[in-house]
């Protein structure tokens, strides 16, 4: 038992810090501007290092040579991950084109569309975003109400999703619509992939309850597609889904926001430190914490074995979204009056535990709910069996609906 | 990264486990929860020294196996899942892990062949009352070699050879060993809440001692074996909710309640997520301590409260929740649940509860924000 990566695995290590060490600097962001994500000058940055990273075989390790990808293994991803956030030039807005988008481009286009796409996506001229949930389907995926009509040789879209992350600087999309509403849900979907800035696309922005606007509706009116853009057989859309899920990539970033030590601060600053309770609570948090990052460890030498790991990763964000709550909103009460104010100038820490208080509620939501994940791990990893679909054999245009 | 039991180390916990699940199964259990008079299964643990556990992390040059302390958290990991009611911890992780630590050669060679062998059985002693020991404020005292008072509860007291007792010396507090064969030294068993593990009441009058370690060091060493111990019983621990996990889970898949499996309600799936969360944290957590306690890294004592704090938290939901799966029939003495409830109180309080190690972590991370 021990945490030293394998000679291979430091070798690569050795190689990957060399480079980034070379390469990163100029990269980095140094302005105010560039340090603000999704400005400008921020994007900019992002996409000359992820051609800089595609000319070497860093952009996409794990994908085969002959696609431009580094042909290498998972483990050695993680392990270049690990060290291009170490020197600070980690962009995120190619992660879910690179992760979920493109892969599955690669598993069902033709050739003349995966060699039109998966080159730019790689040198991240083009960003991709996924448009799965709806208004009417946010963990039920499934139940997609966004319609497309054949016509000749295409398809008419109209419809709307929601929650799309990067729809306003995104140039391709993958989109799961309904074909057949007279089969049963899962069996009435397709696949496509659009272009996102036709106009008949139109994104706005949501105004998020934490007040900021990081996420997007998508709405389609009259969208024509080529039948040619279709990705998978008509009516398979749910299984191509299935393919684009599997896709998502492993997280093995930390979470971000105050953790056991920020908290530990605001109790000193606070005279907090003594008191029994808080102590309490800082262990709890401690463990929660350290169990987190020591799992994401089992995680890694599971891959490091060539082993593939399971479901078992889902309990990651159900800890870290929970913790990020219940931290943020005992640290507000430990400020007491003070602890109402959000204005980074005024409240400790920058407003740390103010600003994660307010975001913590749509972390237990994104990317899977916490009821979610739990019937991910009570039927995946523990085999307990569905629940009872009152939906599965009905056609979906029959299928009950509320708001 | 290599953060998980060598294939090695899964060979052993593997044959240990089938073992374990032919010597020890909960019928064999329930002979030691429903006699008073039997404290422990005397044949399993002959078998169990015949396997050579007792010595697994035993120098060969003091007549154990002088294997690592990673495969003595394997064994304990099945052990806690079997139940196993032998005073393996008390033997093992207490005193064995103390003499180790803290006792000279002469102690050395005379206890650790004996323990390996299975000859003699230890216990430690440190609790005089309700709350927590610190080791400030002790009755028991010791004075010209000679110990006097009372130590309640002791886990095995009833059945020990020999133990370590933690008593003030000229008003500082140190360890002794005891031999309790002695005349001087009066024990009485008593009842506990988990019957599979004895305790008693030891009352020292003039008991001859000898000192391990140097004299004023007893709470010192106390809470240096207590780091040890915890990583073993945490993984005791994690083999003990993982089971009760399996035995909600097989329970859900086939009890029927409105025409369906209760495992198909998400009240009952949730619940037993809940349970995988907390299982692999403790696990995680565990994996932490073993690799402090193998190592002797300087971070043992964070990791080994930390692995005490999620095993006990693990334990405690795990053998809770499964009685309530369970329904009425999880609330009847035939029912193995309770065995798992009684066990996990047991594991939680024997080195000092929950609230003792939260304080002593926060105690680490102050130290290290400090340094």
């Amino acid at each position: 038992m021990d945490f030293n990566d394998s000679p291979e695995e430091a070798a690569y290590r050795e190689k990957a810090r060399k480079w980034l060490e070379e390469n990163a600097a100029e990269h980095k962001s140094t302005s105010a501007n560039g340090r603000r994500p999704n400005s400008p000058e921020h994007m900019a940055l992002a996409k000359q290092w992820q051609a800089k990273k595609a000319e070497n075989g860093y952009a996409c390790i794990t994908w085969p040579k002959e696609w431009g990808g580094g042909g290498g293994t998972p483990i050695q991803s993680v392990i270049f991950g690990q060290e291009e956030g170490k020197v600070g030039v980690n962009y995120g807005y190619f992660t879910i084109g690179l992760g979920m988008c493109v892969p599955t481009v690669m598993a069902f286009a033709d050739a003349e569309t995966k060699t039109r796409f998966v080159g730019p996506a790689m040198r991240g001229e083009e960003i991709w975003c996924q448009l799965f949930s709806e208004p009417a389907g946010g963990s039920d995926v499934a139940a997609s109400r966004t319609r497309a009509v054949k016509d000749g040789d295409e398809w008419v879209i109209n419809g709307q999703k929601v929650w799309t992350t990067g729809a306003q600087y995104s140039d391709y999309g993958i989109l799961l619509v309904r074909t057949d509403p007279d089969v049963p849900k899962h069996k009435g979907m397709t696949m496509f992939w659009i272009d996102m800035h036709d106009p008949a696309v139109e994104v706005r922005p949501i105004h998020q309850a934490s007040g900021g606007s990081e996420f997007n509706e998508v709405y389609f009116t009259d969208l024509r597609v080529k039948d040619s853009q279709r990705l998978g057989n008509v009516g398979d859309g749910w299984k191509v889904a299935l393919v684009t899920l599997m896709n998502e990539r492993l997280a093995v970033g930390g979470s971000s926001g105050p953790d056991y030590k920020t908290i530990m601060e605001l109790a000193r600053q606070t005279d907090g430190i003594k008191d029994g309770a808080f102590r309490d609570k800082l262990a709890d948090w401690y463990v929660a914490a350290e169990g987190l990052k020591l799992t994401r460890f089992r995680t890694m030498t599971a891959l490091s074995k060539g082993q593939t790991p399971g479901p078992e990763s889902s309990i990651g964000k159900i800890i870290a979204a929970n913790q990020m709550q219940e931290m943020s909103n005992y640290g507000v009460e430990m400020e007491d009056q003070y602890g109402v104010l959000v204005d980074p100038a005024e409240a400790p820490l920058q407003a740390a535990f103010q600003q994660s208080l307010l975001w913590a509620p749509g972390l237990r939501i994104a990317g899977g709910t916490d009821e979610i994940l739990k019937n991910i791990i009570a039927e995946r990893v523990l085999g307990l069996p569905g629940d009872v679909r009152v939906d599965k054999d009905v056609a979906f245009k029959d299928v009950p609906t509320g708001r | 990264m290599n953060f998980d039991y060598s294939d090695d180390q899964k060979f052993l916990k593997d044959e240990a486990r089938k073992f374990l699940e032919a010597r020890s199964p909960t019928s064999a259990v329930r002979v030691v929860l429903n006699d008073a008079d039997i404290s422990y299964d005397k044949a399993l643990w002959k078998a169990v020294a015949e396997q050579g556990w007792l010595g697994a992390a035993i120098p060969e040059e003091h007549g154990g196996l002088g294997l690592g302390h990673v495969e003595l958290c394997a064994i304990a990991e099945e052990l806690g899942r079997s139940l196993a009611p032998i005073p393996f911890a008390s033997t093992v992780y207490f005193v064995a892990e103390a003499i180790m630590l803290a006792g000279n050669d002469e102690q050395k060679s005379y206890l650790l062949p004996k323990i390996a062998a299975g000859e003699i059985i230890g216990c430690y002693a440190t609790s005089e009352g309700p709350g927590a020991v610190d080791g400030g404020s002790l009755n028991c005292t010791v004075s010209g070699g000679k110990l006097n008072g009372v130590k309640i509860p002791v886990t095995d007291g009833d059945i020990a050879d020999v133990a370590l007792v933690l008593a003030s010396e000229g008003g500082r507090p140190g360890l002794f060993l005891v031999d309790l064969n002695d005349a001087s030294v009066t024990r009485e068993t008593l009842k506990s809440l988990d019957p599979t593990r004895s305790v008693a009441k030891l009352t020292f009058k003039d008991a001859p001692v000898k000192a391990v370690g140097a004299a004023g060091e007893g709470w010192t060493i106390t809470e240096q074996v207590f780091d040890r111990a915890a990583v073993l019983l945490a993984f005791e621990q994690v083999g003990g909710a993982g089971k009760c996990l399996e035995m909600a889970k097989e329970y859900a898949l086939e009890r029927y309640a409105f025409g369906r499996v209760i495992g198909s309600y998400q009240a009952i799936k949730h619940k037993l997520a809940d349970m995988y969360v907390k299982n692999e944290v403790a696990r995680s957590n565990a994996y932490y301590g073993a690799w402090a306690l193998n190592t002797n890294a300087a971070e043992l004592p964070a990791a080994a409260a930390a692995a005490r704090i999620a095993g006990s938290e693990a334990y405690w939901f795990a053998s809770k929740e499964n009685i309530q799966t369970h329904g009425g029939m999880g609330f009847t003495w035939e029912v193995d649940c309770h065995l798992y409830y009684r066990r996990s109180r047991q594991l939680a309080l024997v080195a000092g509860g929950p609230k003792v190690w939260k304080e002593r972590l926060v105690s680490q991370l102050e130290r290290r924000n400090a340094a």
